[in-house]
């Protein structure tokens, strides 16, 4: 009986508050509200690092502009799309993320996803509900350009019949190109591929392939890695008994290439070792082993690195430093560059309306971003095609060249 | 290279991998055959040994302590992981499974299940520890380097085939500890003991056998023997992750389940079987393929041989 008291008076109390909530909310002004920006991110497992660098870049966005526009206040939700079971996005998370993002009547964009795996999951929900995502990091082509994925992309990820889905980061039929340009100039004239059997490893290790044997490279292998594997030296055997000349691996640091890196160095491999912009983090030095990566590990990624950049992107990288007293990770200026483009879009929108934002959102053009003036182009995508080269020299990336100009 | 010399190192390889399976295995074999219960929380204290050995490698900075220290150094890990794992495994056997002890199977089960699950965020927990060679603790989840304290050089000079220090560091321990264990069953005071309380605890504590502590007594070795694994998987594969647990304990499991399990022979052979056909497998077929062929082995033998490779049949205890 007690107890059955103590629980109706709880519930009692939670609908009075949730009474007035609503109320609250009826009261609230036309303009002067909160719109609220949700970024869905991978926050359990390795990615943290580099998520913690995107979230300071958003944060960098909103704090700009004084976290407000014109008296609409601009409230930040960071949620994490990972779960400590699988270390890594988990796709039941994500779908949770873009569901609570769709009922939550404050907000107006999402930022998100890491992993294209994610974008999947997420681009769907959102869409059905007209809700405008950017994404800072999703690099597998088929989200958005037909002709590169399966048949039925990317229009499988538009049910509504509009697009709501824009990326801020060049995609991997650029990259994994660019890749493999370079690893001919690297003078590597038999490859062995490697991937990790997700969307964006399977889907660049794909493009890679095909631009080698475009451009005359011997391919001795292609095979897909189980990511869970306690090690990988019977595959580090098979790699080094074809003698490839540079191994290329298709996959990120949660899907165990440091692991890979490592075997192949045990097993007695010593040739080159190249990965995309997946590994562009320091968690891949850390779970590799920097000596393990030392000289002959290229990183290729769709952007520059701080140190490099000009103008807008001087002005950012500075601007971070001083908040968070360290220079931008790979990834935290597209962070800050996605917030940046929903923050523009609502200045002219100007308006709660979801419609709105996301018509605003497409029709940026000429944004003065850290990589330069870009457009979002009719599938979403950004036009900038800046990209570097990376390789590793004592625990550190060291920039070797800027790609594909 | 000739093709012997793959298939060579792809054997090496195999048995390296097996052995660190077949020391798993022994502890789930080895409850198994006394009560059992399948311990799935084996593979997690496994997981916590390693944790432990790349906590003190770290605390007592083994990595600047030259050749000689290290030997040393390892010998230091493989006795603090294997009385820490040993005491874990006794631990939950005093703490979760004695209290069962007369209920059903499946409660015991289940609750191995939750120590599973306990020892695994212990893991997560522990990887945020504040210490340099966990990453400063900066994410707890995220797989750790450990670093090769036994250097991966090639004994054999610049030639295709390499047998690395950390290859003879898995045998060199592996073997000694499973022969030590046969000894120890089949000749001494506690493996008579042992070995009546698997065949009938009740006749047994008739006899005067004090049943729960020769229980303890298993797990403990079990638990040793998962602890000195961890430590040389751990310096075998360079890197430790609190999910480890999950793969090695699944590993085996199969491999225990695979030899007969219950039979410690059985668990050792079942090991060594699992890691070479996972070689020849990556070698010869496809690395996607490998799981697969793993455990369609693994079902065949079952349908042929239903107590697996060298179990006994057993009159099933109810």
């Amino acid at each position: 009986m007690k107890n059955s008291a103590v629980i109706i008076s709880i519930f009692g109390a939670c609908s009075v508050l949730f009474a007035a909530a609503q109320d609250s909310k009826v009261v609230a002004p036309a303009n002067g509200g909160t719109l609220k920006i949700i970024s869905s991110l991978p926050r359990t497992g390795s990615a943290n690092a580099q998520t913690n660098t995107m979230v300071n870049g958003i944060k960098l966005a909103i704090d700009e502009v004084g976290g407000q526009i014109d008296g609409w206040k601009i409230a930040y939700e960071d949620m994490d799309d990972a779960s400590p079971q699988r270390g890594n996005w988990d796709p039941a998370v994500e779908a949770q993320n873009a569901n609570a993002a769709v009922k939550d009547s404050d907000c107006i964009a999402y930022i998100g996803t890491f992993n294209s795996g994610a974008a999947k999951v997420a681009i769907p929900i959102l869409n059905r509900a007209g809700l405008a995502m950017v994404s800072p990091a999703n690099t597998y082509p088929g989200l958005t350009k037909p002709g590169f994925g399966e048949a039925n992309e990317p229009l499988v990820y538009r049910p509504s019949g509009k697009i709501n889905y824009f990326r801020v980061v060049p995609t991997d039929d650029l990259q994994g190109v660019e890749a493999a340009n370079w690893a001919k100039t690297l003078k590597a004239g038999k490859v062995f591929i490697l991937h990790d059997r997700e969307l964006y490893g399977k889907g660049i290790a794909d493009v890679f392939r095909k631009q080698a044997e475009k451009l005359g490279i011997e391919v001795v292998g292609f095979e897909g890695i189980d990511s869970k594997a306690a090690n990988y030296r019977s595959l580090a055997t098979k790699v080094k008994a074809t003698s490839p000349d540079l191994v290329y691996f298709g996959g990120t640091t949660q899907s165990n290439a440091g692991q890979v890196a490592k075997d192949l160095r045990s097993g007695g491999y010593e040739g080159m070792f190249m990965v995309p912009d997946g590994c562009f983090e320091q968690a891949f030095i850390e779970a590799a082993g920097a000596a393990n990566l030392n000289g002959k590990t290229y990183i290729t990624f769709g952007g520059l690195p701080a140190e490099k950049m000009t103008g807008k992107g001087a002005e950012f990288r500075d601007a971070y430093k001083l908040k968070f007293g360290a220079d931008p990770e790979a990834y935290a200026s597209y962070g800050y560059e996605a917030a940046r483009v929903v923050l523009q879009a609502i200045a002219q929108a100007y308006t709660k309306d979801r419609a709105g934002i996301l018509e605003a959102i497409s029709a940026t053009t000429g944004f003065n971003g850290v990589l330069g003036k870009w457009s979002f182009d009719a599938n979403g995508d950004t036009s900038s095609r800046v990209m570097s080269g990376q390789t590793v020299q004592d625990g550190k990336f060291v920039f070797v060249k800027v790609l594909g100009n | 290279m000739l093709d012997f010399e793959v298939f060579s190192q792809q054997l090496i390889t195999g048995l390296s991998n097996g052995m660190i399976i077949a020391l798993i295995a022994i502890g789930y074999t080895m409850v198994y055959g006394i009560i059992e219960l399948i311990n799935f929380a084996h593979g997690d204290v496994f997981m916590l040994g390693a944790f432990l050995a790349l906590t003190l490698l770290g605390a007592l900075g083994m990595e600047a302590w030259g050749p000689s220290g290290q030997v040393f150094g390892v010998a230091l890990m493989l006795i603090g992981s294997a009385v820490f794992c040993g005491g874990l495994n006794w631990s939950l056997d005093r703490l979760a499974y004695r209290a069962l002890r007369k209920s059903s199977k499946l409660s015991l089960l289940v609750s191995a299940i939750g120590c599973s699950f306990v020892c695994m965020n212990l893991g997560l927990f522990w990887g945020g520890a504040p210490m340099t060679v966990f990453a400063n603790g900066n994410s707890a989840a995220a797989p750790k380097n450990f670093p090769a304290i036994i250097p991966q050089i090639n004994l054999l000079g610049d030639g295709f085939l390499r047998i690395t220090p950390a290859d003879l560091l898995v045998f060199t321990v592996t073997i000694p500890l499973m022969v030590g264990l046969t000894f120890m069953v089949k000749r001494t005071r506690l493996g008579r003991a042992m070995r009546a309380v698997a065949q009938d605890p009740t006749a047994a504590s008739l006899m005067g056998i004090p049943v729960d502590r020769v229980i303890g007594a298993t797990f403990f070795i079990g638990g040793a023997l998962g602890g000195f694994a961890s430590v040389i998987y751990s310096l075998y594969n360079n890197t430790i992750g609190f999910q480890m647990g999950t793969r090695a304990g699944l590993d085996a499991f199969t491999a225990a389940v695979l030899g007969g399990i219950g039979s410690l022979p059985g668990a050792v052979l079942g090991g060594l079987t699992i890691g070479c056909v996972r070689s020849m497998s990556d070698q010869y077929l496809e690395t996607r393929w490998t799981n697969t062929i793993v455990f369609c082995i693994l079902v065949l033998i079952l349908i042929f041989r239903p107590n697996g490779l060298l179990g006994s049949t057993r009159r099933e205890k109810v």
